[in-house]
């Protein structure tokens, strides 16, 4: 999967959030095959200084860092975190996020497509957590995205695929356009699922960083990921309405 | 002089931002900052003179999906 300039052997990215200690995260992210994981910006407290200790696990860990804007809710927010990320992890990578709606965390496409193009403009490779509108898609594009990132349900929820014929034209329309689906993925079968319809990868976190053995989940789902995209290039057959049989009638014996 | 540091009052007696970034505990390490809601590069903080009332935003790396 080749995202911006940079050629991915892994179709699955992970969060880092929510893991029950810092050896299970470390162990998970291993497990899962991953190059890429998400991390997030919030307040560091000078006698705590808890970020410096994740930072230090997370550069052990040897993969690239895709910061994100999580919990922003306005376009000054989202921009201003992602200038803070670019020089903390020294990357013109950005999850753009741009929160709408507090119940569902559905992003604010008016917004997030006002923040890519300025990101976009500044140098940045923009990852932007969308949804499945074709509309929204072309202006993000326009703006200057190379990648973009629907949602598969509502962020944490682990329904799976909510649109499974949105996301379907989102591939028809946009064939050369790596798409990731990010957020609400719950079983390592909605991942394959996902990667059938050909979309490009996955970002996966709450699914795997709170199933009852998360290294174990994070194995599963690099699995899933693999047999997903083989199935997707191996060419699905076409489901039919009515029954096919698929052991040939001809010489069947008469036998009344 | 009066500032708010990740959104709690603090007393300090430096005025440029970076070295009241050392004055309240962020000798080194990777943090991120802004003024005011306005991001300050590195290169910036020390010409940042801080007055008072300023809010000052510290962040760092942290779990995120």
């Amino acid at each position: 999967m080749l995202v911006y300039d940079t050629q991915l052997q892994s179709r699955l990215l992970l969060g880092t959030s929510r893991y029950p200690s810092p050896a299970v995260l470390t162990e998970a992210v291993k497990a899962s095959g991953t190059e890429v994981v998400t991390v997030s910006l919030r307040r560091e407290s000078s006698s705590e200084r808890s970020g410096q200790g994740f930072f230090s696990i997370i550069r052990s860990l040897g993969v690239r860092v895709l910061p994100n804007t999580a919990g922003c809710h306005s376009v000054k927010e989202a921009v201003t975190t992602a200038h803070m990320a670019r020089e903390m992890f020294a990357t013109p990578w950005i999850k753009l996020e741009v929160i709408g709606d507090r119940t569902t965390l559905q992003p604010d496409v008016f917004g997030l497509v006002e923040a890519a193009k300025i990101l976009c403009d500044d140098g940045f490779q923009v990852f932007p957590y969308t949804t499945e509108d074709l509309v929204v898609a072309d202006k993000l594009l326009d703006a200057g995205c190379r990648v973009l990132m629907p949602w598969g349900a509502p962020i944490g929820s682990g329904q799976g695929l909510n649109n499974v014929p949105g996301l379907r034209a989102m591939r028809a329309r946009f064939g050369d356009v790596p798409l990731i689906v990010d957020a609400g993925l719950g079983v390592p079968s909605h991942a394959a699922r996902a990667l059938e319809l050909g979309m490009d990868g996955v970002l996966i976190n709450t699914a795997v960083a709170r199933a009852g053995d998360p290294v174990g989940m994070a194995r599963a789902f690099a699995d899933a990921v693999k047999a997903g995209h083989a199935a997707f290039v191996a060419q699905p057959m076409l489901p039919s309405d009515v029954a096919v049989p698929s052991t040939p009638e001809i010489g069947l014996a008469h036998l009344i | 002089m009066k500032i708010m540091l990740n959104g709690v009052e603090r007393e300090i007696t430096e005025s440029s931002l970076n070295q009241a970034l050392v004055e309240l505990g962020y000798c080194d390490g990777t943090i991120a900052t802004a003024v005011n809601g306005e991001f300050i590069p590195k290169t910036q903080r020390l010409e940042i003179v801080l007055s008072e009332g300023d809010r000052i935003e510290v962040v760092a790396p942290m779990q995120g999906g």
